[in-house]
This record gives structure tokens, C-alpha cells and sequence, in this order.
């Protein structure tokens, strides 16, 4: 073995702060590699302190779950930073959404308290805007799918076709109309789902909450599944947002993932 | 024939508005906003409004775009909003360029000269600069079909809108792309077809220094240096248009021509031989000049761009912040067109560069920082330029590269120095020549012994990898000449092994087509057809694993001689090659400088197409060497190079006599310093890099 050259061993890791943050507007096109590293470099400009993993190429320690995939928009992304000094979480989260481009917002942050957060995300809450759908087209769409014990859509994947059902996962599936959703939106939600171009296009909103199983469902494979059962192929690609993710409770509602660690701040568990 | 301007409001916009009314939005409410409040500095320092889709622009055509980017490959290129980029109100500015790299975003985003330019212009209150790049296939396609044009990345607007077009090109390889551009941007292909509504569509960069390919399409070019020819472009057209735009297209033109630093090429004639070569080039009208010559920009440490980098979203081919450490080479390689026209040498200081290197990083968040320049190694003050960076930036993960190397035993010293903290970069010699002859011959002066106790050195120090760059293809070259470098390539492997007492040790051999260039001594040299270059490839691979063990541990990359054909024609071809351009392109040719877009099969039927019937050939313009007294087509237009010099430096090469390196030796007159006003700027200055006092939390 010919000799390299030593290196300091990395700092140790002495907090861990879960964020939840947006990809809004033009940056749905973000594909997740690329808000990785957008976030990196952010972290790098706000002078975060970083944990590093040790090794020939250090890598900045921050950990994923589940991203929204490229073109569609989220409201509840979430990402673990780990920090080789204690920070504030309401600090660090106003320092990085501060270097991150319009689009990108950090919204909220919190210390971990608990063990892992993915455990604690379970399902998504999507909001598909179909424009040029009539609303009760959709509907019949949508309880023909729903009425279907199953409903096989095939999808591309590296290995080829595989096929796999898009009806069990879904836990909901409501249609609501556009003048519904823009009077109790929140504004960032709105952008993504606002009609694009002329304001008076018919458009029908899909609302959708669906368990993340393996192989994954998500709103494409649900829009495949209404073209199998009900032949809906809408004329322009649909926007997609995630409004919501988190655990389900018996009665339907979607728990904030980071409720817990929120309520372990709050009874004061001091963490490392 | 596009949209109207009422179409401005744009869905993220709406969807702003739409928040106001609640809790949870208020903070991307433009009015209440803590980024307005509190912006930081980076967007702050804008003369203008924040990017891009807080903001109407006027003009933007983002919703016709929107709904095809669900259909593209890596939609995330066409969106724009980079770290960096910066829009303005259109009706608030009065001259606007749109900045063009002709290849796709994530070959084109980190391309200095346009972010250089872009910042610059950008600086000028009345001015407005926007980005547009080549779009693939895909999205070229669905635009065609929706009909939506070229567009900007910065704030979406057709490119047709602009005043100027400025397209930078670094290679020849670009030129389908910009007819595509235009072609998608409404502009008619031929520039003697525009009008006053059209921009006006500039050259610039490497290949500017023979246009005469593509010389239908544009309706200018600039030879050298950009810095301060687009303050002085932009003063004309500013000029030009308070007048009340006088005498119109052809005026403006006209005024641009006079400054004896732009080309217009309408405004000259070209006459031919009977045999096909060029009789003449003379100017049409008697108030333009014979020459035009090239810019020089002097003092480095006044232009010390880019302050504020563009820091991409989308992943591109280099992710660094790139600090050009001098311009300029006199090496003398006679090769390298680069090396002979961006004469002489000038070197911007320690100080700055670090005051570049800690604004950078701080502004754009990049973990790399390139050192960049023909021959980083020569700089006066590299050794504390490296060790002072190195000690900077200690512990704080952030790797330094010196990208370009000659080969010699310091150099692998910098690289360590330059490795000490972060990754450690790959190294790569770059000899040229396989034997000392070809090496006298294109005046590289390597030895064999200076290679072997460089890389041995490398291996020693714990790099287990090399790479050998060399080009195929040259002047004079033999067989012979190009099997030695399977010799040479394990002698290293040989040395490497003895001295590390390793098995574990390899290089990597990668050749290149020799290409020759105007504005070197080679431009009178023949080419070398593909099948010689292939032919000789193929008995140098034999070579190398000749001997198994040796041949084992040797790498072996290159690329057929075809590409570099086509290259050779759009280098030194004339404007009866923009036909050729012109056919490729409306028979599909994009992205030529990709091996999976090209076709060389494309350009030999063109070439048959439209060269034949003039009595010319793709063999004529690319196999053919010169004598002394031809008139080439780029003579015209003026580098500074005196032309007997490089008629000396041409023959001198095939008498395989050597040239010194002018930064050290004597000045060997090669024209540039006395011609063009300029002088050779190079230290030391005795500073030294002291560590930065500012508090990095947590480092």
C-alpha cells in the first residue's frame, strides 16, 4: 500500500436538527441531487457548523427522507442536519433560508429528540391541479378508481416494465373545485397550484393521500390508474404539489413528523 | 409573432398573491417579507430586484415553457435561478444583451468569460445582461411544436427582444448550435436579412479569431480580450439608439467597424483564385479599416471578475470557483492557439487572488476553487500562492487545483501543498510528443528524464495514478514517433515500480487529434487524414501491451481522428464553409461537440454538397499545406503575431530548432507587445497570503 496522508479524525456530532422545508414555484425542477447540493453549499455560505463524515472525502453529514421527485412541488420536505456545535434551531433555520434562492425556504427547524424521523413519515398528502379537466369528469374518475379492488398501472424502470398496483395504497381520494382551494390555501400552496396561464381555463384538483409502500405510488401512478379505469387523459401535464407528509391516525389525520421532538423540546430532554 | 407582454403574470406570482391573505404565507409576501427586510448581502448588492419569480418580467414567456419542461431530460437547466444571476426591470435599462454559450447549460453555466462578461455589463445601471443556452433535442422539439422561442434562463425572455446577441465561442464545434439558436429565436440565419428589430448578433471568444465560417450568420465579431470591448459595444449601441437609431442597421454596424477592434464581416470582400484559394480580402468601403485587431486587456488586478459567481442549481461540468491566475502563455507551443493569441503574459497578484479566492468561496458556497490559466505552474509567485491558500483554508474541507501543469517536479510539490486539505486532484502531464524529435518540432521541451523523475515523484508521494496526455497527428510526425510514446509510458511504469517497490501504480495515456489552428505556426500544416491517425492509434496500443505486466498497468484513452477533421475544417475554413454549416444544420447536426450527436458521415455529405460545385473539398481546407505567400483567410484580422515570425517559427519547427520562453529569455519579437501597445506583466511582488481574520463559526 503506498502511504497517504493522515487526517484529523472528524469532530464528533454534538446536536442533530430536523428541518422541513418547501420547493416552491420554478424550483419544483429541482431533481433531489440538485437541492442536495444546493443545500450544501448553503450551509457552507451560512457558516453552519457542520458535521463532516471522516474519511479520504469528507461529505457534509445531512440525511434525507423521502424526496419529492423533479417537477413536482413540496410543502413538507424533510432533511437531518448533524453539528459538530450546538446552534439554536430557529438560528440555523433563519441563516440558511436566508442564503438559499427564492423558492428554496427552510420552514421550520427543530432539535431531534427522538429516534428516527423516518419512522414517523408514513404517508403524503398530494394536490394534482389538472387544467383543462372538468371537475365532475374527474370525479367520476376518481370513484371509478376508488370503487376498483384494484388497479394495475405499469411503470419504466431501469430493469423495464414492471407493473404494480396504484388502488391499495391510496387512503384518499377527493375532488375538490379551484374556488374551494384558493379561499383556505396557504400562499405557497397556492402558487403551486395556481392555473397557469389564462385564469378562466377550466381546472379540476385532485386531493390525494397515499401510504408510501414499495415499489412507490405517487400522483403519476395514480393519474395512470385513472386513465385505466375511466380512459382521463388530461390535455396539459399536471402540477403536482406535496402538501403534507407524516404518520396516519386511525380517524384519517396526518401528524406532523416533527411533533414529537417539538414535545421533547418542550419537556426538556436535553439531547448530547 | 410572440406573445404580448399581458401575459407577464406568472403562475408563482399569482400564487404569491394569492397568499397574502394568510398566516402561513405572509413571509413570501413581497411587501412583508423578511427577505425584503433583511436581504442578504448577495441580493441586496443588486442594483435591481431579486430573481427572477418574485418578480413580473416583462416579457417572460416561463408559462408557455412551464408545461414542455415536464417533458424534458433534467428540466432544472432551463429554469435559471443560479446564486448570482440577476434581472432588471426591461423598460428601466436602454441597452440589452443576451449572453449566449453555444453549448447545453451544464457545459456553458460555468464558462468564465460569460459569467465575467455577464457581471460586468450587469454593473452598468442602465444596462441589462441575460443568459441563454443550446437546448437539446428534446426541448427543441416541443418548442418548435408550441412555438416558443429561444428564451433567457434569467428572467425567460425571447432572445429575439434583446439588442445584442453575444455569443462566446470556445470551440468551433458550437457553430450548429448557433444557427438553432437563431433559427429558434425568430432571427433570419443570414445577417444581410436583418432588420432594425433584430439584435445584433456578436462572436467572440477563441474561435472569433477566424469567423469567416460563420461569417453569414453573425453580424460582428471580437478578437481578443472582452472586458472592456463590451463597455465600449455598449456605449455605441447606446449611443446609436438616443439618436433615434440614424441610418439603421447598416449605421450602427458602421460605427461598431470604425473602432478598427470589431469585425463586421459585411463590409469586406472576398476574392478567389481559380484554384479555389482566397486572391483577397478587402474592405467594400473606403471608412473601414484593412485590419482589425484584437483587444488586450491590461491590469488584471483592475477587472478581478467574477466577484459574484453563478452558482448553478442544475449540476454542470465543473463545480468550483475558478480564478483565472494569469492570461496569457508564452510558452511557445506551436501547437496552441490559445498560447499564441491571448499574448503576453499577465499576471494578476498574490493579493488579489486571494481576495478572490475568500470573496468567492464566502459568496458562492463551493467546496473547489481552480487556479486556473495556460500554465498555472509559472506563475512568479505560485509556490506561495499554493502554500498560502493550503494554510488558509486548513481544516475547513475546501480543495485547491492547479489544473493545468507542465511537467516538472514542482508541480507535484504545489499539488500536495494543494491537497493538504482536501480531496486530492488527479494529475495530468501533458508531454504532447512521444519522441524528443516531435517535441522539438511542436517546441515542447520535455525531456524524457524530466517526465520520469516527475511522475516518479508523483508516485513516491502517494499518488498511485497518472495521466499522460499527448496529441496524434502532428507535423512531420512519424509511426515511429508515435509508438514512443508506449516506450515512454512504461519506462514510467518501469521507474514508478522501482522506486515506490509497488505493483499498485498505473498511468493513463490519452491522446488527442492535432488540430491545426490560425494565428499558430501551424496554420500552413497539413492535417493528418483519420485513417493515418486510427492506423497509427492502433500500432501504439499494440505497443503498450506489447509487454503484458508493463501494459497492464496502462491506461489507454482516445478518440478517432474523425471529429478532428471537422474541427480542422471549422478552424481554418473560409465563408464558403458556412454553407457547409448551413446544410449540416438544416439536415439535423446539433451538439457536434458531443460523440453521440455527431456525425461525421452529416458533414462529408455536406461538404460533397456544397464544396464540389466551387472546386474546393473537405481534403482541400483540411490535408492541404500552405506556402508563404497564400493569403489565409483570417490574415485580415490581426492578433499581434507578426506573420514572418510565425513563417520563422513554422520552419524552424520543421528544422526541429526550439524557441525559448520569452518570460524569461529575451524578447524573440513575436510582434504582440509592439504592436498592440501591451508588455509582458509578471511578478513578484513580495506579498505573502496572511490568514483571513474573519470568524468562521464552527471551523
Amino acid at each position: 500500500m503506498t502511504p497517504r496522508p493522515d487526517r484529523e479524525p472528524a469532530a464528533p456530532v454534538v446536536q442533530r436538527i430536523r428541518i422541513r422545508y418547501a420547493k416552491r414555484g420554478r424550483l419544483r425542477f429541482l431533481s433531489h441531487r440538485d437541492f442536495a447540493r444546493a443545500l450544501e453549499r448553503a450551509v457552507r455560505r451560512a457558516q453552519i457548523p457542520i458535521a463532516y463524515s471522516s474519511g479520504f472525502s469528507p461529505h457534509p453529514r445531512i440525511s434525507y427522507v423521502g424526496a419529492a421527485p423533479t417537477g413536482v412541488a413540496s410543502e413538507a420536505e424533510y432533511a437531518e442536519l448533524a453539528l459538530q456545535a450546538r446552534m439554536e434551531p430557529e438560528e440555523l433555520r433563519t441563516a440558511l433560508d436566508h442564503v438559499l434562492p427564492p423558492g428554496l425556504d427552510v420552514i421550520e427547524a427543530v432539535e431531534a429528540q427522538t429516534a428516527s424521523l423516518a419512522d414517523r413519515i408514513q404517508v403524503s398528502h398530494w394536490r394534482v391541479e389538472l387544467s383543462g379537466v372538468e371537475p365532475e369528469r374527474l370525479r367520476q374518475a376518481v370513484d371509478a378508481f376508488l370503487a376498483a379492488s384494484e388497479v394495475p398501472v405499469e411503470r419504466l424502470t431501469k430493469q423495464g416494465r414492471r407493473s404494480l398496483d396504484a388502488r391499495a395504497p391510496v387512503v384518499r381520494a377527493t375532488v375538490v373545485g379551484k374556488s374551494d382551494i384558493m379561499s383556505d390555501m396557504t400562499g405557497a400552496a397556492a402558487s403551486d397550484v395556481a392555473p397557469s396561464g389564462e385564469s378562466d381555463t377550466t381546472c379540476a384538483i385532485l386531493e390525494l393521500v397515499v401510504r408510501h409502500v414499495t415499489p412507490s405510488v405517487r400522483p403519476d401512478e395514480v393519474l395512470a390508474g385513472l386513465r385505466v379505469v375511466a380512459d382521463l387523459e388530461p390535455p396539459v401535464p399536471p402540477r403536482v404539489a406535496r402538501i403534507a407528509q407524516g404518520a396516519l391516525t386511525e380517524q384519517g389525520a396526518i401528524i406532523d413528523p416533527l411533533q414529537a421532538d417539538r414535545d421533547g423540546a418542550l419537556t426538556g430532554t436535553p439531547s448530547a | 409573432m410572440y406573445e404580448s407582454i399581458h401575459h407577464s403574470l406568472t403562475t408563482e406570482a399569482a400564487g404569491i398573491r394569492a397568499g397574502v391573505t394568510s398566516g402561513t404565507a405572509a413571509r413570501l409576501d413581497p411587501t412583508t417579507s423578511r427577505r425584503d427586510v433583511q436581504m442578504p448581502a448577495r441580493w441586496e448588492g443588486r442594483r435591481t430586484s431579486r430573481v427572477g419569480w418574485t418578480v413580473m418580467s416583462k416579457g417572460s414567456i416561463f408559462h408557455r415553457l412551464e408545461p414542455l419542461l415536464y417533458q424534458v431530460q433534467k428540466p432544472i437547466q432551463y429554469v435559471g435561478g443560479e446564486l448570482g444571476a440577476v434581472t432588471k426591470d426591461w423598460d428601466s435599462t436602454t441597452v440589452r444583451w443576451c449572453l449566449m454559450y453555444p453549448d447545453a447549460y451544464e457545459v456553458g453555466l460555468p464558462n468564465q468569460g460569460i459569467q465575467i462578461l455577464y457581471e460586468i455589463l450587469n454593473e452598468q445601471p442602465d444596462v441589462l445582461a441575460e443568459r441563454t443556452y443550446a437546448v437539446w433535442p428534446d426541448l427543441e422539439a416541443l418548442m418548435r411544436q408550441h412555438g416558443v422561442p429561444q428564451f433567457t434562463v434569467d428572467a425567460h425572455r425571447p432572445v429575439g427582444d434583446f439588442d445584442i446577441l453575444g455569443v462566446s465561442f470556445a470551440t468551433e464545434m458550437g457553430y450548429t448550435n448557433l444557427l438553432t439558436a437563431l433559427d429558434l429565436a425568430g432571427i433570419p440565419l443570414d445577417a444581410i436579412e436583418r432588420d432594425e428589430t433584430h439584435p445584433i448578433v456578436i462572436a467572440g471568444g477563441h474561435a472569433a479569431f477566424n469567423p469567416e465560417p460563420i461569417a453569414d450568420f453573425i453580424d460582428a465579431a471580437v478578437l481578443g480580450d472582452g472586458e472592456e470591448a463590451v463597455l465600449e459595444i455598449t456605449d455605441i449601441v447606446r449611443e446609436w439608439k438616443a439618436e433615434g437609431r440614424p441610418g439603421g442597421r447598416e449605421e450602427l454596424l458602421l460605427r461598431l467597424a470604425r473602432t478598427e477592434a470589431i469585425y463586421v464581416p459585411r463590409f469586406y470582400r472576398v476574392d478567389y483564385l481559380p484554384d479555389g484559394r482566397i486572391q483577397r480580402v478587402v474592405p467594400t468601403r473606403p471608412d473601414v479599416p484593412f485590419r482589425v485587431h484584437k483587444r488586450t486587456t491590461m491590469d488584471l488586478d483592475s477587472w478581478p471578475y467574477p466577484k459574484k459567481p453563478l452558482v448553478p442549481l442544475a449540476e454542470t461540468v465543473h463545480e468550483r470557483y475558478a480564478v483565472e491566475i494569469f492570461r496569457g502563455c508564452t510558452r511557445g507551443c506551436r501547437f496552441c492557439q490559445a498560447g499564441m493569441i491571448t499574448r503576453p503574459v499577465r499576471e494578476r497578484s498574490i493579493t488579489t487572488i486571494g481576495e478572490m479566492v475568500d470573496n468567492g468561496l464566502r459568496e458562492s458556497g463551493f467546496s473547489e476553487v481552480g487556479l486556473l490559466s495556460l500554465s498555472s505552474a509559472d506563475h512568479s509567485e505560485i509556490a506561495d500562492i499554493c502554500s498560502g491558500l493550503a494554510d488558509r483554508y486548513d481544516g475547513e474541507n475546501v480543495s485547491l487545483s492547479l489544473p493545468s501543469t507542465r511537467v516538472d517536479a514542482f508541480n507535484v510539490t504545489l499539488a500536495e501543498e494543494l491537497s493538504r486539505n482536501g480531496r486530492r486532484s488527479g494529475l495530468t502531464f501533458a508531454p504532447e510528443g512521444g519522441s524528443e524529435r516531435i517535441r522539438r518540432v511542436i517546441n515542447k521541451m520535455v525531456t524524457e528524464e524530466d517526465l520520469i523523475r516527475t511522475v516518479v515523484t508523483a508516485y513516491t508521494r502517494g499518488w498511485r495514478q497518472v495521466k499522460l496526455y499527448f496529441m496524434c497527428g502532428l507535423p512531420t510526425e512519424t509511426d515511429e514517433d508515435v509508438v514512443q510514446i508506449a516506450r515512454l509510458a512504461h519506462e514510467v511504469i518501469k521507474a514508478g515500480r522501482a522506486a515506490t517497490g509497488s505493483k499498485d501504480i498505473r498511468c493513463t495515456v490519452s491522446i488527442g487529434g492535432f488540430v491545426p489552428k490560425p494565428h499558430t505556426p501551424f496554420q500552413w500544416a497539413a492535417q493528418t487524414d483519420p485513417q493515418t491517425i486510427d492506423r497509427r492509434l492502433k500500432l501504439l496500443k499494440q505497443a503498450i501491451n506489447a509487454d503484458r505486466s508493463l501494459g497492464r498497468a496502462i491506461g489507454f484513452r482516445y478518440h478517432d481522428g474523425e471529429p478532428s477533421l471537422i474541427e480542422g475544417l471549422l478552424s481554418r475554413g473560409d465563408r464558403r464553409v458556412g454553407r457547409v454549416i448551413r446544410r449540416v444544420w438544416a439536415e439535423g447536426g446539433r451538439f457536434d461537440g458531443w460523440s453521440e450527436h455527431f456525425s461525421f458521415q452529416r458533414w462529408v455529405d455536406a461538404c460533397e454538397a456544397e464544396l464540389t460545385p466551387l472546386g474546393v473539398s473537405l481534403e482541400w481546407y483540411t490535408m492541404r499545406e500552405r506556402d508563404q505567400h497564400e493569403v489565409l483567410p483570417w490574415d485580415h484580422l490581426d492578433s499581434g503575431l507578426d506573420r514572418e515570425w510565425l513563417w520563422e517559427d513554422w520552419q524552424n519547427a520543421l528544422a526541429e530548432v526550439e524557441q525559448d520562453d520569452c518570460r524569461w529569455t529575451p524578447c524573440f519579437d513575436c510582434g504582440v507587445c509592439p504592436s498592440m501597445g501591451t508588455e509582458i506583466q509578471v511578478g513578484p511582488t513580495g506579498a505573502k497570503l496572511l490568514p483571513l481574520i474573519s470568524v468562521r463559526s464552527g471551523a
